[in-house]
């Protein structure tokens, strides 16, 4: 069958698809939870104040079958009172900031098989860009892992996080330009 | 000098005549909107050039997250219900099934949407243009299919709304989509139009998908038994989503 067309998500999404500890993916005061942070910049290097991320990930022991709870509701009054602060769900959302700036909290994602090197999978909507955007985020360059291995130095490392002095791990998402990020297809 | 909209009509029907040509010359039609689309300014800046990277193996990307009754209510399908009274505009229940590529329901996943008011304001701080705001009417929905893959939401059809995209620009009626496949691959999130809307001809958006077949299955059908006597009109679109499916997975689950 032919597939629906995309597009884009617009600028008004902000009421609608974040929620309330959209980015708390580890559950509260886990000892191994990791901070991933970055910008999304657009083609002229401007901060995209109004992309949403989507993040997907195998759970710390490699598990791909996710949990519900992501965008849990409050069957009494209907607010979104966060997620149950136990269970692993494997799926994040957060929009971007007005710097264009996004933070994740989750468990480091385990490998999801013997030589695989573990990534998260990240799905980029923003106004302006007609069709989504997969990329990955990887913790460390690995020649083990047949797309990190397919992409020349310079791509490649738009797709790996730097762990910074504080803890964090950063990677910007570049649209478009010189340091433009590594997008993905499927088939 | 801003744009006018007989310069955005004038590049939309540029590149649709390139890509019919292109088509009549053997390549694909084209199923999805081209990124790089110059009518809508904002994509200019905003779309890679290089060429995206086919990933054959990939796990991850073929499982995805689920969803179940703790991220539903049941009121959260019925957009008409989320405020004190009724709000203002013409009712309307819509409904469709959720398919893969080789017409298998998606089951048990997550749609959601969101859409203006009969006036064509959205209950956003971004959106300023002189038209009410209902305070009965907040404009968002959820609800999970069933194991045929069906959705259903009674809402109010929305207006249509300007943009500043160029000069006198206005966005077609339209409710947003969001779906979940079984894999992440298949996500979706687009745009739902009316049928015979006026202003599909100069809306860059909706022309962004150069192939009329295309841009026909982004339209819901009128469908007078979906009506119900006294209360809403009824409309019906089936969605289909792009990409691998997690097929090997459907028997374990
Ligand atoms: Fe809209």
């Amino acid at each position: 069958m032919k597939p629906t067309p995309s597009q884009t998500v617009g600028p008004f999404f902000g009421y609608a698809l974040p929620q309330a500890g959209g980015g708390d993916l580890a559950p509260a005061g886990h000892p191994d939870a990791v901070v991933i942070r970055g910008f999304v910049y657009d083609g002229a290097g401007d901060p995209v104040p109004d992309a949403l991320l989507e993040f997907w990930q195998a759970d710390p022991s490699g598990g791909l079958d996710g949990q519900p709870g992501s965008m849990r509701r409050d069957h009494v009054n209907g607010s979104f009172p966060g997620r149950d602060g136990v269970r692993f769900t494997g799926f994040a959302r957060v929009a971007t900031d007005a710097d264009g700036h996004w933070a994740i909290r989750t468990l480091p994602p385990g490998a999801t098989g013997p030589g695989r090197v573990p990534y998260i999978s990240v799905c980029v909507f923003a106004r302006g860009l007609l069709r989504h955007l997969y990329t990955r985020i990887y913790f460390e360059d690995s020649a083990a892992d047949p797309l990190l291995a397919s992409l020349e130095p310079g791509r490649r490392a738009t797709l790996v996080a730097v762990a910074e002095p504080g803890g964090a791990h950063r990677i910007d998402i570049h649209l478009q330009g010189d340091r433009e990020t590594v997008f993905l297809e499927f088939r | 000098m801003p744009d006018t909209q007989a310069d955005i009509d004038r590049e939309i029907a540029d590149i649709s005549t390139a890509v019919a040509k292109a088509v009549a010359g053997g390549e694909p039609e084209p199923e999805q909107p081209l990124r790089d689309y110059k009518p809508y300014r904002s994509t200019v800046l905003r779309h890679p050039h290089q060429p995206l990277i086919l990933t054959e193996q990939a796990d991850t990307e073929l499982r995805g997250p689920v969803f179940g009754v703790t991220d539903v209510t049941e009121l959260d399908r019925d957009l008409t219900r989320h405020g004190l009274g009724e709000p203002l505009g013409e009712r309307i229940t819509l409904t469709g099934r959720v398919l893969d590529r080789d017409g298998r329901p998606v089951r048990r996943q997550l749609v959601e949407v969101w859409q203006a008011n009969a006036a064509g304001r959205y209950a956003h701080h971004r959106d300023q243009h002189p038209a009410p705001l209902d305070p009965n009417f907040t404009g968002t929905g959820r609800c999970l299919t069933d194991d045929e893959g069906r959705y259903s939401f009674t809402t109010i059809k929305p207006g249509a709304y300007p943009w500043r995209n160029h000069l006198n620009a206005w966005r077609p009626a339209h409710i947003h989509f969001s779906i979940f496949g079984t894999a992440f691959a298949q996500r979706l999130v687009t745009q739902m139009y009316f049928p015979n809307d006026p202003l599909f001809r100069h809306d860059p958006i909706f022309n962004s998908v150069p192939s009329e077949a295309a841009r026909q299955r982004m339209i819901a059908t009128y469908d007078h038994d979906l009506s119900s006597p006294e209360l809403s009109l009824g409309y019906r679109w089936d969605i289909v989503l792009d990409g691998p499916s997690a097929t090997w997975m459907e028997e374990g689950r």
